[in-house]
């Protein structure tokens, strides 16, 4: 039994259609969204990046009816959710804001069990799903089950909130700057967990941020919005990088977009050149890492090349500055980004 | 590693601090109790006297003082909390101000009046002193109801609606919760309210520790006046820290 007709059928993700969606709010001349349309493959995680009150949020907004569109339809999986109940769509989209907004009178298990109840699961199978979710977001059930969220640190309050998002294995989550209010450090832990969680569960994504380099370490593709949500390009981020559309995708990107675009290219695609010295002479580097890495280390050392040498001491070749130069043009414009 | 705050212990034995809170009023109480008794036992008591300080007429009046004061509590909670969650919900502001308005009219005009007002208008007798007590105390518990449900975080009630949570269901298994210690202080307040201002039911025939008051007063009485004007105290105190710990007990955990 399934909400949506073919999440049943496949366990990830469901499209996303928004067809000329528009929201004016009364007493205003312009709109704040104007007839934004865009569709979201089954299992893809796109990212809304704008600068501040560009209407991004409320775009997402409106997929779940937190803000009901003016006009335009919006389909998930084909079924148009203006005509189904909000109450009943929304315990079917998972749902993360910045703030987080977990209850605070209620315990962490309560908080990630909220949606099942609301579905009307079992006992049994709602503390089976929380314990199992808890286990998936790293937050040890034993530990932290019956803590209150104000007793836990920012990134474990974060990743309750997904795992409450998650609870009822929602085909769509709509992530709204989830990790805007963690510090540096925290963010980059909590988004190699995502990316980690979303490639194993590949549900369908809307995440937005005002963060470019946060979109580009994410998203499958990026959607760069300006004002009233116009979409002034939608691609992968290697294509982005590599051809911005106009000025205003260019300044977003800012300064570096070569740089950015290496710490898209892995290391394991990377076309590697036969190293003539012997292995010890130059530094090394795990093919885990990014062509970034190997310009950081390149740079950093002031050698002319590096080992990249995997975990058996096996050397499988070396990177020049000309390869890594070579590998920025080499790239094909879009589906460089695809892994 | 992050340092973690401890798991909230038992409700009232959580540090010394608040057992001290816990056993200030009832010592108080009985400190000035026995002191008042100790005082009114070593004065010679002249025949009218006599007829007020003994156990049966205290007891009469104090019983008659607790259910008119009791009663308007519970009435008010029982009418007040509702009406709160109704403006909250309607969330209009013209609503808002004039129910507020209202309520606010309730507590500013002298109790005494509205009594006697409403004496001669209607009837003397408990239910018209219950009626003052009630608009007197109306207040406190609309006031807070108000308070706190508009204090609710607002992400938290957005991410209640983003999973599904009806609006009942966001009132009831949220917003409620949220607001209960603002709503059980403002309960509180009346409470001690009630008990006061029950004291003026005496001029209209409704009995209480008003009628040790006032006979004292009138008859120059000391001991009688001084008696009831214990009682009330005492009466005051000990409801005022009852509530204290429902308050604290009723908390919800993790706040």
């Amino acid at each position: 039994m399934s909400f949506f007709p073919s999440a049943a059928a496949t366990p990830g993700g469901v499209s996303i259609e928004l067809d000329q969606v528009t929201k004016t709010y009364p007493g205003q001349p312009a709109s704040a969204v104007d007839s934004f349309s865009l569709r979201v493959e089954p299992g893809e995680l796109v990212m809304f990046v704008g600068p501040s009150g560009c209407g991004k949020t409320t775009t997402m907004k409106m997929i779940n009816r937190i803000i009901e569109p003016t006009s335009g339809s919006i389909r998930i999986d084909g079924q148009d959710v203006l005509g189904l109940p909000p109450d009943q769509l929304r315990r079917h989209i998972g749902y993360v804001i910045q703030q987080i907004g977990l209850f605070p009178h209620m315990t962490i298990a309560d908080n990630v069990a909220t949606v099942p109840r609301l579905l009307g699961w079992s006992r049994k199978r709602t503390s089976e799903r929380v314990e199992e979710l808890l286990h998936t977001v790293r937050l040890d059930p034993a530990q932290f089950a019956h803590r209150y969220p104000r007793q836990l640190s920012g990134g474990q309050q974060q990743r309750a909130g997904v795992a409450r998002a998650l609870a009822a294995d929602p085909p769509v989550m709509l992530m709204d700057e989830p990790f805007g209010a963690t510090d540096p450090i925290t963010r980059e832990g909590l988004q190699a967990e995502f990316l980690r969680l979303q490639s194993s569960i590949g549900k369908t994504i809307i995440f937005v941020t005002h963060d470019f380099d946060e979109a580009v370490r994410l998203g499958d593709r990026i959607a760069v919005l300006g004002e009233r949500s116009r979409i002034e390009q939608f691609d992968t981020p290697a294509a982005i990088l590599t051809a911005p559309a106009n000025d205003y995708v260019a300044s977003f990107i800012g300064s570096g977009a070569a740089l950015k675009r290496l710490a898209l290219l892995p290391l394991t695609g990377a076309r590697l050149s036969e190293a003539a010295w012997p292995l010890g002479q130059q530094p090394r580097l795990d093919p885990a890492g990014t062509m970034r890495d190997a310009l950081d280390l390149l740079v950093v050392t002031g050698a002319a090349a590096v080992d990249v040498v995997d975990g058996s001491g096996r050397r499988l070749g070396a990177l020049t500055h000309g390869d890594i130069s070579a590998a920025l043009v080499g790239v094909p414009a879009t589906g460089g980004a695809a892994s | 590693m992050t340092v973690l705050p401890p798991e909230p212990g038992p409700w009232v034995l959580r540090n010394r601090s608040v057992l001290a809170r816990v056993l200030t009023a009832p010592l108080v109480v009985v400190v000035v109790g026995l002191g008042t008794a100790l005082w009114v036992s070593s004065v010679e008591l002249d025949s009218i006297e006599q007829r007020t300080l003994n156990a049966g007429y205290i007891l009469a009046r104090v019983q008659e003082h607790l259910v008119l004061s009791l009663a308007a509590a519970v009435l008010v909670a029982v009418l007040a909390v509702p009406a709160g969650i109704l403006v909250h919900q309607v969330d209009s502001g013209p609503l808002r101000t004039v129910v507020l308005g209202l309520a606010n009219i309730g507590q500013a005009t002298p109790a005494v009046g509205v009594v006697i007002l409403l004496a001669i208008l209607w009837q003397t007798g408990f239910t018209t002193a219950l009626v003052a007590l009630v608009a007197y105390a109306f207040l406190p518990v609309l006031r807070n109801t108000l308070t706190g449900l508009a204090e609710v975080d607002e992400a938290t009630r957005e991410a209640a609606r983003g999973m599904g949570m009806t609006r009942g269901q966001v009132l009831r298994r949220v917003e409620l919760p949220l607001a209960s210690p603002v709503i059980l202080a403002g309960f509180r307040t009346s409470l001690v309210f009630a008990v006061g201002v029950a004291t003026i039911a005496t001029f209209i025939n409704a009995g209480g520790l008003g009628d040790m008051i006032v006979n004292g007063l009138k008859l120059q009485r000391f001991p009688v006046l001084l008696v009831g004007a214990a009682l009330v105290a005492a009466i005051a105190i000990l409801l005022d820290w009852l509530a204290g710990l429902v308050e604290d007990y009723a908390r919800p955990r993790g706040l």
